[in-house]
């Protein structure tokens, strides 16, 4: 058999190409189930950890309910969106903030721990190398701040990459993001940012930056204060 | 006929093996697969699911092509070493996404790079295509397993030195945010040195292996 000939040649690639692809796809759906899940559970751990109950991947889709109370998508003006198709957590945040103003849905998840309502928000945004995200817990004052959960994609190992660390997100308990003034209406919003070389011990709408990792700290002061404007419709309205 | 009765672990078969874990290591004799071992040698632990993956990847991807060695048409024989790869690829990347989640995004990108390690391509084309099944599995997990071996080294040494763990365990002690708090050896004051965490320390603990293995064994030096 001449395997050089152009005929042989272009079977050969075909029927290569073709089974190539044929396993693939059998692997892909195979295992789509059990990555899907994975995803969810993540997403569930997250907003759980955000609320201060830690629980492994594997168990936290199993009390989520427990806990997570209501799942609301908010319309721009902070309106809930009635439309029964309209799943909060299904929704895609690096999705959505693509959209128009008008077409974007915020999810919020309304959390009970021992009767107490704590407003859970999640957060997208890009930091220096690539996606940041995270989520923020908010008591029923709707202005302090209870519980953060920060992640990244590709921030630089040991500099910007620790905004998930420990010892960054707990900064965050605590910190209020609106100036009071006592009366609600005259309220302002200032939210949370991170201070280079420090926030001073009183202030409450400041962390500390991250030493190193300067633009990283910025980018997720930037995403705080942009995310957590657009419930501020919600919260005024309830 | 000899070939036939050759046994499988014939003294020519075993040299495939070792050889490439230290005489003509991939990392430190070949210099190929670089740029992975610098990396996701951080942390122990994705070092060694790489290592597993590059390990499953290369033998399945060699045996693969001797088995068609014969059949593979010459003119396009890189495209389908690159589709075989790819493939193997792909599937180590869905399987731990689905089985090793937490894994799967600390390699992020790394597993898909795997077609691109030049150790792979280079064993498909040097060895191969040109030699039996058998004695293609035992190269390809040879030169896998040599590759292996000096990722988890420097992964060892840059984890233990850089975040003061091993496998995730703080086995340094805690380091907590005041010295006081902290225990182990924080509680003397040291600190890990975030040095190890960048690539270039991967690059010079490489440098530090490749000397004390030359020191080791003399035919590697160079005149």
């Amino acid at each position: 058999m001449n395997t050089n000939s152009n005929t042989y040649t272009f079977i050969f690639a075909i029927i290569l190409v073709t089974v190539v692809a044929g396993l693939l796809a059998f692997t892909a759906t195979s295992l789509k189930p059990l990555q899907d899940e994975n995803v969810r559970n993540e997403k569930m751990q997250s907003i759980l950890s955000t609320i201060g109950v830690e629980e492994n991947r594997d168990n936290a889709g199993n009390v989520y309910g427990n806990y997570i109370k209501k799942e609301l998508a908010l319309k721009s003006d902070g309106t809930v969106d009635e439309n029964p198709t309209v799943k909060a957590f299904n929704i895609n945040l690096k999705n959505e903030i693509k959209k128009e103003p008008s077409e974007q849905r915020y999810p919020i998840y309304i959390a009970e721990i021992d009767g107490k309502t704590t407003y859970v928000l999640p957060l997208q945004g890009s930091g220096l190398w690539d996606s940041i995200w995270g989520y923020l817990a908010i008591n029923a004052d709707e202005n302090t701040i209870n519980g953060a959960v920060f992640d990244h994609a590709a921030e630089t190992p040991g500099l910007g990459a620790e905004i998930r660390e420990t010892w960054f997100e707990e900064q965050y308990i605590g910190k209020q993001f609106l100036k009071t003034t006592g009366d609600f209406s005259t309220n302002s919003y200032v939210s949370v940012r991170t201070v280079k070389g420090g926030s001073k011990a009183d202030d409450k709408h400041g962390v500390d930056a991250i030493s190193g990792g300067t633009i990283t700290s910025d980018k997720l002061s930037i995403m705080v204060e942009e995310r957590l404007q657009r419930y501020l419709p919600y919260f005024e309205k309830n | 006929m000899s070939e036939e009765n050759e046994a499988l672990f014939s003294k020519k078969n075993i040299k495939l093996l070792t050889d490439p874990l230290n005489d003509n290591n991939p990392i430190t004799v070949q210099v190929l697969g670089i740029c992975s071992a610098l990396a996701i040698t951080v942390q122990l632990k994705p070092a060694i699911v790489m290592a597993v993956a590059v390990v499953f990847v290369l033998v399945f991807s060699n045996l693969a092509v001797s088995l068609l060695r014969n059949l593979i048409p010459n003119r396009i024989r890189i495209i389908v070493q690159l589709v075989i790869v790819a493939f193997l690829v792909i599937i180590v990347d869905q399987v731990l996404k689905a089985y090793a989640f937490d894994v799967s995004k600390q390699l992020s990108v790394f597993v898909g790079l795997i077609i691109t390690n030049c150790i792979i391509m280079g064993r498909l084309e040097a060895f191969a295509l040109g030699n039996k099944p058998w004695a293609s599995i035992l190269d390809g997990f040879g030169n896998s397993a040599g590759y292996a071996v000096i990722l988890v080294i420097v992964a060892f040494f840059r984890e233990l030195l850089g975040s003061g763990k091993l496998y995730g365990y703080e086995i340094l002690g805690h380091k907590a945010k005041t010295i006081a708090e902290s225990t182990g050896v924080y509680y003397y004051g040291y600190e890990n040195n975030g040095f190890m965490l960048l690539s270039p320390m991967a690059l010079i603990v490489v440098g530090i292996v490749i000397w004390v293995q030359r020191s080791k064994n003399r035919t590697l030096i160079e005149d």
